[in-house]
């Protein structure tokens, strides 16, 4: 079966780009799959600090779950507007998955704050040491798709993308789904699921 | 009429319309509504399982539609899944050594 649709030349007959955005995603498989595996090893020892159920706060985190969730169909539908050579709505829809993304951010920045304030620091405890490095991570994944996402609306307003411009749209797609994935797995292992 | 020729010749090749696209939000949305109901209704010995269902079925709707895996080549399904299976199988063991799923 070949590749129709998005058709660089190759011995394979399918784009070598999507070939290795997909070959990196399932890497990151294996990085977030050890992180959230130490967390979840990790969560019962808090040490004399909080504890998660003490500091969870289950409506906030998800209200930003939420807004990420949204920012996967934007983010689609910004795809499916690049497939349809539609700038003008491409533009938009990813500039609004880069603002629901920083509101994503923000969120975690507060909740970080805010755990901080209550007493739970990196080193304080295994479960905060583990806690703030896979969420950590996470957000520093989400940051990096929102820098993409903008030097993306840059690049397209100057028509300067090189190669297909829909299938770096895709691209840049498959990336920040794959950033909601992993909070899909968060969101249910680390918040909603109690010591 | 040439560009809803155009539109419906886009998703015939891409998989979904913008409107399927919106379908699978809100089943999405539902699910997520329903994972964060479990923190506050009681539901026994389903609430594990529920929310690992749940869980899993929201993983599998964004990568099928929103990322287009069931779409498209095979190759690319294969890839991903290697990757997760391979990392849910190593960690899964890892664990295990720690006698992480024995209560």
């Amino acid at each position: 079966m070949t590749d129709t649709t998005h058709g660089h030349a190759s011995s394979t007959g399918i784009s070598n780009v999507k070939l290795g955005m997909w070959a990196f995603l399932g890497s990151e498989c294996l990085l977030f799959g050890g992180l959230i595996s130490t967390y979840m090893l990790y969560r019962g020892r808090a040490s004399g600090g909080p504890r998660p159920s003490q500091i969870f706060d289950i409506p906030f985190t998800s209200v930003s779950s939420f807004v990420l969730l949204m920012s996967s169909l934007t983010m689609v539908l910004a795809v499916s507007a690049a497939h349809k050579d539609d700038d003008r709505k491409t533009n938009l829809w990813l500039t609004v998955t880069a603002l629901l993304g920083a509101t994503f951010v923000g969120g975690q920045v507060y909740e970080f704050t805010a755990f901080y304030k209550e007493g739970l620091g990196f080193s304080t405890s295994l479960f905060g040491s583990s806690f703030y490095t896979l969420t950590g991570f996470h957000g520093v994944h989400v940051t990096v798709g929102i820098i993409m996402l903008m030097s993306l609306v840059g690049i397209l307003k100057r028509s300067s993308v090189p190669g297909k411009k829909s299938e770096v749209v895709e691209m840049i797609g498959l990336y920040w789904h794959f950033v909601d994935i992993v909070w899909i797995i968060i969101f249910t292992l680390v918040y909603l699921i109690p010591v | 009429m040439t560009t809803n020729t155009a539109e419906a010749t886009h998703d015939q090749q891409h998989g979904m319309s913008n409107a399927g696209y919106i379908r699978i939000a809100v089943i999405l949305a539902a699910i997520t509504g329903l994972e964060v109901s479990t923190y506050y209704v009681d539901f026994g010995v389903l609430f594990l399982p529920a929310l690992l269902i749940m869980m899993l079925i929201k993983f599998v709707m964004v990568v099928s539609y929103f990322m287009h895996l069931k779409f498209d080549n095979k190759i690319f399904s294969f890839l991903f899944y290697a990757g997760l299976i391979l990392a849910v199988g190593v960690y899964a063991a890892f664990l295990a050594t720690f006698k992480f799923f024995i209560q």
